[in-house]
């Protein structure tokens, strides 16, 4: 196992950028302008990885915020989830759009099995139990 | 005007001040009018049973509601809350302002307290220590601001000119929104590439629908998100449309596309919203902030956002909006501190608010001010808009406070909005999405607001931006463009911004882009111990802060007064005939003047010409039969002296002094110097027909007469703000002209009758 990140790592543009990579596997030095130019760049190449994502974690946590490490955490596992999914499970979350605790069981069994979020599965379920005691699983509009 | 019988007509006139247009609240508890504390606010507590919190601020667990359950889950930590919440109130507030405290101690005790705590420790800090310990603990050193960039047609070729103009003032985010919503997509590529323009760094973010906003993010062209709103009451984040649990998914929903994010709360937002609980307006935010350190946010924009008006209304409130500025960095998130809505219609309100965070820095002082003119702004006016710009750069310059910005020359804000117009236009042109005119370019340059521009309606701005949405566009395509049409430094500046997501480093708390390197609290931590600590204003910051225009030095005035030689000399001519002797003539006045009168300053601080002033004193002694001796002394340049000195060698004992920028007196042999007859201090108001005055009145004492003095009505203008820093470098150089002892002359002074 290869030892945490610290403080002393970051800002990684400036200590790795030679290893940190894109979605496609492009490195931050590649992505230049010249290389928009000739048509080789895209939106997926600018996009930030769980690589990156579980880097600034361990960073959070070295600098002494353990909770922002937790977001990058569930951050990294939402990366490759599609756009739509996202925000149909956002708005899952909201209050009223759920009409029953099971409904939005599904939404985190969605997150554990077909994108492996383990995290964000354990939080949306958190989220269902407690809705179901406060009474937000009723109509709103 | 009516008279009001039995009224102190001050009221009236304090009924007419903008003062007077704020309208203020009684403090009212029951109803949610509480700033610091509320018989209903908990007391502090905290009970662990097994690693897990059983109760919270005289909740148990299995009566949470969602704010208290997901504080209880995921801020406070049950390894230090016995120890944290132990602490006597009192000790821990003196440790936030005792400089020999680290701020990592008080930090990782703030893990450990609850909301209750928390506003009970804050409560007890008067405004300064308040001030203060913001200072000591906000969690990055270097402070930074922000910017609203709005215009009132939602116009994409001034948004791109003032997101110029914004950045090249030093903002370190603008932030944009729209008249009409469907003009979201408009507004981000306009603003996108006008901060572009002149350097790279400043982040952008397009405050709009949740969702919609997210995509114009993925897009490419926004870089942070900031609506995150929270609230202090269930009801109220139900009524918000979200819960705690679905604002942290979308935290890491911003995470997850590379996306800086931080939560917006602030006082005030429950009581508007109606479901306030009787609760104190910093107990129910101190809520708000457990709850977003909670969700892993790595900052906030609070400080009464929306609620700042209504908060400012109540007693003590905008103390409270200090105090849960720091109740933000004490939870270690970064802090763009409000001062954003305008509060008042009070000049003076506006400027005591922002002060504290002037001189204490803070992440973002403002979380919106306003670059542009108040009615160009769409979030609503900001406490500082883009008429007051350059009150704020002097204050900066007054404190020596870095307050984020620096003072822009105008020829380079004139050629950066021009770029910036040109550059929008060549995306535009280039996507095929519209081809303005030139006469809508040139109108937008050098437009101060939108009334004066013409340009794009919002109608016209819609097309545009549907068309930019439904053909996903991308900042590529944008980039592109600008490389295609000569704007390859914009290109690169941009690409630079949207590369800043593939490491994610913006994305630690408090980071901000300042020379091509991401600054946040993790490689600029806030280490202040002291004086000598923490945030200094180098040398070379202080210079630029001082930087603002229109500055006078003596070169300047030399300047100025050599522009008037010439003119001065066709109309006077000032002649040496010799040392001048005690006068013996009863019917003779003696007129002073200072060494540099006429010879190297000519004209008074009014703009008089002294060939004017010195006619019109001669003429006036002439006119009752007397003659008027001119006399130049050297060896004094003050104007008691002159007009005594000019007194004593008066053959009638009366004397006039007058230094070159008109300050004048009238003496009399027998007085002691400094008790002359008249006195003209207040030069820069005083008129010809007031030194003809004075001759005249001159003459009369001559005479044995008792005039009315002449009295040169003021109308308490700030005459030392107004000219003092001219006065003294013209003084100077009358002073520096003059010789210990020097003899006076006569001098013959004959006017030439030139007219200009």
């Amino acid at each position: 196992m290869t030892a945490k990140l610290t403080i002393a790592d970051y800002p990684l543009a400036e200590t790795r950028s030679d290893k940190i990579r894109g979605q496609r596997g492009r490195s931050l030095d590649d992505i230049t302008l010249d290389a928009v130019v000739a048509g080789g760049v895209t939106m997926e190449d600018l996009r930030i990885t769980p690589q990156a994502l579980a880097d600034q974690a361990e960073i959070s946590r070295a600098a002494g915020r353990p909770t922002l490490a937790l977001n990058f955490e569930r951050a990294a596992e939402l990366v490759g989830v599609p756009q739509d999914f996202i925000m149909s499970s956002y708005e899952m979350l909201r209050p009223g759009r759920a009409k029953s605790k099971e409904q939005l069981l599904d939404v985190a069994k969605a997150f554990r099995q077909t994108y492996k979020a383990e995290l964000m599965a354990e939080f949306i379920e958190e989220a269902a139990a407690i809705y179901e005691r406060r009474g937000l699983f009723t109509y709103r509009f | 005007m009516t008279e009001t019988p039995n009224r102190w007509r001050r009221y009236a006139q304090w009924d007419a001040r903008p003062l007077r247009l704020d309208k203020f609240a009684a403090e009212d508890a029951a109803h949610g009018f509480s700033a610091f504390t509320s018989p209903a606010d908990p007391k502090p507590g905290v009970s662990i049973k097994s690693g897990k919190i059983a109760g919270m601020d005289g909740v148990l667990a299995h009566d949470f509601d969602m704010i208290d359950e997901f504080i209880a889950r995921h801020h406070l930590d049950p390894t230090i809350a016995p120890e944290a919440m132990a602490m006597e109130s009192g000790d821990v507030a003196r440790m936030l302002v005792d400089m020999n405290v680290p701020r990592e101690q008080l930090v990782r005790l703030a893990h450990g307290m609850t909301p209750a705590k928390l506003a009970d420790v804050v409560s007890r800090l008067n405004a300064l220590e308040i001030a203060f310990a913001y200072s000591k603990m906000r969690a990055r050193k270097t402070p930074g601001n922000q910017a609203h960039v709005t215009n009132a047609k939602d116009d994409p070729l001034q948004l791109a000119a003032d997101a110029a103009t914004a950045v090249a003032f030093g903002f370190d985010e603008i932030e944009t929104t729209m008249r009409v919503s469907r003009n979201a997509w408009s507004n981000a590529v306009a603003c996108a590439v006008g901060s572009a323009v002149g350097r790279w760094g400043t982040l952008f973010q397009c405050s709009s629908e949740e969702a919609e906003e997210l995509r114009i993010g993925m897009a490419g062209f926004t870089s942070y998100a900031e609506t995150v709103s929270v609230y202090g009451t269930e009801k109220t984040f139900i009524d918000g449309d979200d819960t705690p649990w679905s604002k942290a998914f979308l935290a890491a929903g911003y995470a997850s596309r590379g996306i800086k994010m931080r939560c917006t709360s602030g006082a005030g937002s429950e009581l508007l919203m109606g479901f306030h609980e009787s609760k104190s307006l910093l107990y129910l935010e101190a809520r708000c902030l457990c709850l977003q350190r909670g969700m892993g946010a790595q900052g906030t924009q609070n400080g009464g956002i929306d609620g700042a008006p209504l908060t400012a209304t109540i007693p003590g409130g905008i103390r409270e909006l200090m105090a849960e500025n720091l109740l933000a960095v004490w939870l270690d998130l970064e802090c763009a501190s409000g001062n954003d809505a305008r509060s008042t219609e009070s000049e003076i309100r506006v400027g005591a608010k922002i002060l504290p965070f002037l001189i204490s820095g803070s992440d973002l002082i403002c979380s919106g001010f306003g670059s542009i003119l108040a009615y160009d702004n769409s979030f609503n006016p900001s406490l500082l808009n883009g008429e007051e710009m350059e009150d704020f750069l002097v204050l900066q310059r007054d404190f020596e406070a870095d307050g984020g910005l620096t003072p822009l020359p105008e020829e380079r804000a004139l050629d950066l909005r021009s770029r910036a117009v040109e550059a929008i236009s060549a995306v535009f042109e280039e996507l095929g999405l519209s081809k303005p005119t030139a006469d809508m370019k040139q109108s937008v340059v050098v437009a101060s607001g939108s009334d004066e521009t013409r340009s794009y309606t919002p109608r016209d701005v819609a097309k545009i931006s549907e068309a930019i949405k439904e053909r996903e566009i991308t900042v590529i395509e944008v980039i592109k463009a600008l490389v295609k049409r000569g704007f390859a430094e914009e290109a690169q500046n941009l690409l630079n911004l949207v590369k800043l997501r593939v490491t994610g480093d913006y994305l630690q708390t408090s980071a901000m882009v300042r020379k091509g390197k991401v600054v946040s609290a993790v490689n600029d931590p806030n280490t202040y111990l002291g004086p000598g600590t923490g945030y200094r204003v180098s040398e070379e910051r202080r210079l630029e802060l001082n930087s603002i225009r229109d500055v006078l030095d003596q070169k300047e005035v030399l300047r100025q007064e050599a522009l008037h030689e010439k003119d001065e000399a066709k109309r006077i001519q000032y002649r040496v005939k010799g040392p001048a002797g005690q006068g013996s003539d009863k019917k003779e006045v003696v007129i002073g003047i200072s060494p540099a009168f006429g010879l190297n300053l000519f004209q008074t601080t009014a703009g008089h010409r002294l060939s004017d002033v010195l006619k019109g004193m001669i003429e006036a002694i002439e006119k009752r039969g007397l003659k008027a001796r001119v006399v130049r002394f050297r060896h004094t340049a003050d104007t008691s002296f002159l007009g005594i000195s000019a007194a004593t060698l008066s053959g009638s004992g009366i004397g006039i002094g007058i230094q070159a920028k008109g300050t004048a007196v009238i003496h009399s042999r027998d007085r002691l110097p400094h008790n002359n007859l008249e006195l003209f201090s207040n030069a820069p108001i005083t008129k010809l027909e007031h030194y003809k005055g004075f001759g005249a009145n001159a003459a009369a004492y001559a005479l044995g007469e008792m005039p009315e003095p002449v009295v040169v009505p003021t109308r308490g203008e700030a005459m030392g703000s107004r000219y003092h820093a001219r006065v003294a470098l013209i003084y100077a150089i009358e002073t520096g002209l003059t010789a210990e002892g020097a003899a006076p002359e006569d001098i013959e002074v004959k006017f030439t009758g030139a007219k200009s």
